[in-house]
């Protein structure tokens, strides 16, 4: 597909041309601690821990697009959710995180795809608390979730993130699954009278 | 042979232990402890410590080699940039000196240069295994290591090496 190949060039460009780089361990370790905090906060209600991540995350994408369009200077419209996809995993990703999460498992509408994530650079070194509930309600990397969503809301699309699987629980693999809901229409300015 | 391991923390609390048996020459792997010994591995790991102190600051060196013995238990020990200490036991099923020549085995012989190089290796992976462990964000520092992993992994180093 010449999109995809497209994205690649640019986010290989862009990695390698346009973003400061920092040790990857320092950001293991960072996102470890605030899972690891807030897991202590709320007393291992890993349902809130995944809630909060969540927010965290979409606090996170809202400024995210900003430096995102900003880096890969790609203020093209993205023609169909596909595209969509391949600038997500290709350019977004490996800009700033210097992964390409595999895009697969689309719907045959076009509206919801899986991404894989082969390597995961926040999960390094973690083990999740063998309590017997971490295992099968902590999604550790939520904040990913959040960053889609809100990062997407920005750009005119509303989308439903959650993982169905994560290797850390003893899965095969990452997996995210990606549901559009809607385009955002521009919103027209009440008219005054 | 048989061995004990340990992994003691920065206030001399144990951290981790593990027993196993050599996987070489033959070996099932189960350690053989005699039965009137075996609860005195952790008193003479312990007690070995003091050696520990005695050479830690000398050489410069994380392996410390053998360090202690205690009849015929033989003690080698590696310590870490934060002051945790590998110890680790062995017992020769067999006293070594009952053999006519100097066996090189690494069962057989506790204290030939092959044996040191063995637990030397064996040292290093668990190092690199600890590290790992210890990154984890939901450990903290000192406290006991439970980690089925981990364990697993030492298991692994000790058929590998010992």
């Amino acid at each position: 597909m010449a999109s995809a190949s497209k994205a690649a060039r640019i986010g290989e460009e862009v990695w390698k041309s346009r973003v400061d780089k920092v040790n990857a361990e320092l950001v293991t370790l960072t996102y470890g601690t605030i899972v690891a905090q807030l897991c202590k906060d709320y007393e291992s209600d890993y349902v809130e821990v995944n809630k909060q991540l969540e927010k965290m995350g979409y606090n996170i994408g809202l400024r995210l697009i900003e430096d995102y369009l900003a880096k890969s200077n790609t203020m093209r419209r993205c023609t169909n959710f596909k595209e969509t996809a391949d600038m997500i995993s290709k350019v977004g990703f490996k800009i700033f995180l210097n992964i390409t999460p595999t895009i697969t498992n689309w719907t045959s509408d076009s509206k919801q795809f899986s991404l894989i994530f082969d390597e995961n650079p926040l999960a390094d070194f973690v083990e999740l608390p063998d309590d017997g509930r971490a295992q099968d309600e902590l999604w550790y990397s939520n904040i990913f979730c959040g960053v889609l969503r809100g990062a997407l809301e920005m750009a005119q699309m509303q989308v439903e993130a959650h993982f169905i699987s994560d290797i850390l629980r003893g899965n095969d693999s990452t997996e995210m699954r990606i549901t559009l809901i809607r385009y955002i229409d521009d919103e027209m300015p009440m008219e005054d009278d | 042979m048989s061995y004990y391991f340990a992994i003691i923390g920065t206030s001399d609390n144990p951290i981790f232990e593990y027993e196993f048996g050599t996987a070489k020459a033959g070996g099932d792997g189960v350690p053989r402890f005699p039965e009137q010994a075996r609860h005195m591995n952790q008193f003479i790991v312990n007690a070995s410590l003091d050696n520990v102190e005695d050479v830690q600051w000398g050489g410069g060196q994380m392996y410390l080699k053998k360090i202690d013995r205690y009849y015929n238990n033989y003690i080698s020990a590696f310590i870490t940039g934060s002051n945790t200490k590998f110890l680790l036991l062995h017992h020769p099923t067999t006293p070594s000196t009952t053999s006519t020549r100097a066996s090189t085995s690494i069962p057989a012989n506790p204290t030939s240069p092959q044996t040191e190089e063995a637990i030397k290796q064996f040292f290093v992976e668990v190092y690199e295994n600890w590290l790992k462990t210890v990154m984890n964000p939901f450990y903290t520092q000192g406290m006991r290591i439970d980690s089925p992993v981990f364990r697993g992994r030492v298991a692994a180093a000790g058929r590998k090496y010992l």
